[in-house]
């Protein structure tokens, strides 16, 4: 079970959501929605330190009897967020930094891409096409 | 209704047969005629018929609606597999063959004769076959004559063909490459000739399961596609270039069971009609000609695994090699369109400029970003000259129907430089030399003597501190080892991941860059100059970056243009050769003018070889501070320069000073570059080579000095003057400085070349020549090796007073 939204700034609401299997997706929707005050709690809590790549990832946000949520934001403030089945006991921090940095190439890429609006929702096959792999390579 | 979700083939074969039913073209399909046709072409009984068109809604509506349409056929491939009929099964049931429409022969046969008055069984009365209006049916079924029709390359059966597609109503939507597909499918169902009977054989030994359908399908629709344009399509010019669709198919072979990408969705209708809003007529008509050849060899090409007539198709798709390859007409225009954007070819056009560009082609900006993704090979938002081909060619694909593929076509990737070639070093620009250089030999961290053996195994090394990560663009052209370079980038942030040497360089990777740029110069040639264009790197990175940035296309960011503290000034290293004496007196003669302080520099890059080598004449003791200047602005020259210089030993006096020129040049273009920029402190400072440990002893003393130069004006760097040495100097103002040096260079390499020539001892002068140019060899390897080592000390530093500055700024937030 893996759920990976990401969220943009300032409004916060998500760019692009993308979750397996696919029920219960709602009660994902609304886990990721209030771990985004969490994120937000830790941003600020940086406070002005560096950002650094290290601080891009923000850890386990917090566990939950079913499973955990991951959180990742970038430099400008887009956030990533992962859920993740408590169950996968595979599923290391490292694993959980390697997600997050494809997310954030991918992402990068998309930005990239002239025709890309940001703050549209993101329709990218290629971008879709990594998710899924990412997120097959766990379940 | 539920919504109903069909796979891309699923897509366009409803389309198609949509088209096909679709008589009236009123996008409503009455039900009967070529409906019911259809249906009982479906071999379903008849009650299942009935209970289709309920569960569709066509009985509700009274009529079958382009959804109602597509809801029944895919009914109908559930009903074909057996599977219970179901609106839930619309959407939960993968994999579903296509719906089958067999017509029984007899009809097939009937309705042949019925259309065509030729012979059947001739192929010439295929083209006549060609369904004249009303035997929209026929057409399809007929098909085999579509089979003929494409094996047969006459452009009088195609004439014909066309002829009847115009007057047949349909026409427009024959032109559809959907219906082409739909035509050829019906017609391989089809057996009314013998023609059609081996081929409907050859489909019916097709494997009957779905998934193996589509590609007979798709081969089919290619024919008739094909045959669309390439036959008597009046607004196709028949010029085709080059098979710019047809490979399409080939280009999926396997694939065409997944999905017919060559099928463009049925939903833009025919925009054959110019693309004119987008581009200029000829190249649209161009672009169509090539379309049809492309789409007659494709579907030859995909015939051949389904038809009989293999042999012909072949010989008609063995032309063509790759549906999506650009043709000459086509890549002529596609330049030309650049150079409106972009003068330059070796330019980038920024995104926002190609976004402008390709929007004004009126496609949905889904697909042009899609286009972008594919096309944009090295992410960096910008666009080269292969890229935008390669843009241009997926939206004029995307124009004229096709569907865009997921990954880009072989043929559109943008030429990638084969970086890893050395040789290529003297070739190219710096830029290639530049972005090679990382792969080749990232900056040994070799101590301070490293022997040659050494080097160059420890060149290969990446030994660059991870600590920095720097996200230096280097954006040049595409190249292998750019591409492994931006992955290298991506993952280098990740300092848990050192599982290769290769991700253990990406931060190293822009210092590398510069750095292993002057290595690989070096490397590259075995002369003294590759000591100096080392020099001259490791002297001034940021020159070094900003030189080859120069060279390059662009970079988005250019590497780091601020000056980095100068390097620690070398040790001057004492170099034991006695003929870089000579060399050290005309190095030094031009240090007067180029730094006031660092004349204390020792030669500029030790020679590589140990001291105790001292063999070698090498310049490197000329190096001082001046050498470096020179250095420098020969390290861009040293890429072309090397390979001659490396010829030089061999090389007449003529050859040599042939040579010089092109160092003159060079030294002239990279002159005011690297005299302003480089502080000859840091030149010097890298000269000294740290394999001789001197280096570092003076490099302390020599950075305070470089320090405060800041931008000492400096001449020509040593290095292209000791080329000149070769020849006489034809320096310009600048190279005078060097006149000395060069002279000293030139009067030690000149000697080299001097005994050769000489007829007498031949041999002993050649084996006395090897040996020399030997010793440079060993010489300029260690030079290179020390300055590696300086050079990354520099970068260091610069790294640490970089943080230093970011600390000392104010911060901003985000």
């Amino acid at each position: 079970v893996l759920l990976s939204i990401i969220c943009s700034p300032p409004q916060n609401y998500p760019l692009y959501i993308r979750s397996i299997p696919t029920e219960n997706e709602l009660k994902f929707h609304y886990t990721v929605h209030t771990s985004l005050d969490v994120v937000d709690e830790k941003i600020s809590a940086m406070g002005k330190a560096l950002v650094d790549q290290r601080e891009l990832y923000l850890g386990l946000l917090y566990p939950t009897e079913d499973y955990k949520v991951y959180g990742y934001v970038t430099n400008s403030k887009v956030k990533f967020v992962m859920v993740v089945d408590s169950s996968n006991t595979a599923l290391r921090d490292n694993e959980i930094r390697s997600m997050f940095r494809k997310l954030h190439n991918s992402y990068t890429d998309i930005m990239c891409n002239p025709f890309y609006n940001p703050g549209d929702r993101i329709h990218s096959r290629a971008f879709d096409n990594m998710v899924n792999s990412m997120m097959m390579q766990v379940c | 209704m539920e919504g109903l979700t069909l796979s891309e083939a699923e897509q366009r074969y409803y389309c198609d047969l949509f088209s096909y039913c679709d008589t009236e073209s009123t996008k409503k399909v009455a039900s009967n005629g070529r409906v019911l046709e259809l249906f009982r072409a479906a071999q379903l009984p008849n009650d299942v018929v009935m209970q289709i068109m309920e569960l569709c809604g066509a009985t509700r509506l009274g009529y079958f609606g382009r959804s109602q349409f597509y809801i029944a056929l895919k009914l109908v491939a559930v009903a074909q597999s057996g599977l219970p009929l179901r609106v839930e099964s619309l959407n939960t049931v993968k994999d579903l063959p296509l719906p089958r429409f067999v017509v029984s022969k007899n009809e097939q046969e009937s309705r042949h004769t019925a259309l065509y008055s030729s012979d059947a069984d001739n192929p010439a009365s295929y083209s006549g076959v060609i369904p004249p209006p009303p035997g929209r049916i026929q057409v399809k079924k007929g098909s085999v004559s579509h089979d003929a029709v494409q094996q047969r390359t006459s452009t009088d059966q195609q004439a014909v063909w066309y002829q009847d597609l115009d007057h047949n109503t349909l026409r427009a939507t024959l032109r559809i490459p959907c219906l082409a597909s739909l035509s050829l499918e019906f017609s391989f169902r089809r057996l009314s000739s013998g023609l059609r009977c081996e081929i409907q054989e050859k489909e019916s030994t097709s494997p009957v399961v779905s998934p193996q359908q589509s590609p007979p399908t798709s081969p089919h629709t290619w024919r008739k596609h094909n045959r669309h344009p390439s036959g008597g399509n009046n607004e196709r010019p028949l010029a085709g270039p080059g098979p710019f669709w047809a490979p399409f198919s080939e280009a999926q072979p396997g694939s065409s069971t997944s999905s017919d990408p060559i099928w463009s969705g049925h939903s833009p209708p025919p925009h054959q009609e110019n693309w004119v809003s987008f581009a200029d007529t000829p190249p649209t008509s161009a672009l169509l000609a090539m379309h049809p050849a492309s789409v007659q060899d494709q579907t030859t090409v995909r015939t051949v695994a389904s038809a009989t007539t293999t042999n012909e198709i072949r010989r008609q798709s063995s032309s063509y090699d790759d549906p999506w390859k650009i043709t000459d007409e086509q890549r002529q225009y596609y330049v030309n369109q650049f150079k409106t954007i972009q003068p330059d070819l070796n330019g980038f056009i920024p995104g926002s400029a190609a976004k402008e560009f390709f929007t004004k082609s009126k496609l949905p900006i889904l697909e042009l970003s899609h286009i972008w993704e594919l096309s944009d090979f090295d992410k960096d938002g910008a666009l080269t000259l292969d890229e935008f081909c390669a843009a241009f060619h997926l939206v004029v694909a995307r124009k004229n129907g096709y569907d865009l593929p997921e990954k880009l076509p072989e043929s559109l990737m943008p030429k990638l430089i084969d970086l890893e070639d050395s040789t290529e070093v003297g070739e190219q620009t710096g830029e290639v030399g530049y972005s090679s250089s990382p792969a080749e030999a990232p900056p040994s961290k070799s101590p301070s003597m490293p022997s040659l053996n050494q080097t160059w195994p420890e060149l290969n090394q990446s030994s660059e501190d991870t600590a920095i990560v720097h996200p230096v663009p280097i954006r040049m052209t595409p190249s292998k080892i750019h591409m492994q370079e931006m992955e290298l980038k991506r993952t280098g942030s990740d300092h848990a991941n050192p599982t290769s040497p290769l991700l253990v360089k990406p931060p190293d990777l822009p210092e590398e860059n510069k750095m292993s740029s002057s290595v690989k110069f070096t490397s590259g040639n075995t002369v003294t100059d590759g000591y100096s264009s080392s020099d001259s790197y490791a002297s001034d990175p940021e020159q070094i970056g900003s030189t080859v940035t120069r060279q390059r296309s662009h970079s988005g960011t250019s590497p780091d243009n601020a000056a980095p503290p100068p390097p620690p000034p070398r040790p001057h290293p004492s170099h034991s050769r006695s003929s870089s004496l000579d060399m050290n007196r005309s190095f030094s003669v031009t240090p007067g003018q180029q730094q006031a302080g660092v004349v204390a520099y020792p030669p500029a890059v030790p020679p590589r070889p140990q001291p105790s080598q001292g063999a070698g004449p090498h310049v490197h003791r000329p190096v001082d501070a001046e050498g470096l200047i020179a250095h420098t602005s020969t390290s861009p020259q040293q890429i072309p320069e090397q390979p001659n210089f490396a010829d030089f030993s061999q090389f007449e006096a003529f050859a040599v000073s042939g040579v010089n020129k092109e160092e003159e040049d060079e030294i002239e273009t990279h002159s005011e570059v690297l005299q302003v920029e480089k502080p000859s402190d840091s030149a010097s400072s890298h000269r000294g080579a740290k394999a001789d440990g001197r280096v570092e002893d003076k490099a302390p003393a020599n950075v305070p000095t470089s320090a405060g130069k800041g931008t000492t004006p400096l001449a020509p760097p040593p290095k292209p003057v000791r080329r000149r040495l070769k020849s006489e100097d034809e320096l310009r103002p600048e190279a005078e400085e060097h006149t000395q040096k060069t002279g000293v260079i030139a009067a030690v390499l000149a000697s080299q070349p001097s005994i050769p020539r000489s007829v007498g001892k031949d041999k002993k002068a050649i084996q006395a020549s090897i040996r020399r140019n030997k010793e440079t060899n060993t010489v300029l390897a260690r030079l290179n090796s020390e300055l590696q080592q300086q050079l990354k000390d520099v970068l260091e530093e610069r790294i640490s007073l970089e943080v230093q500055l970011e600390q000392l700024r104010p911060f901003s937030h985000l």
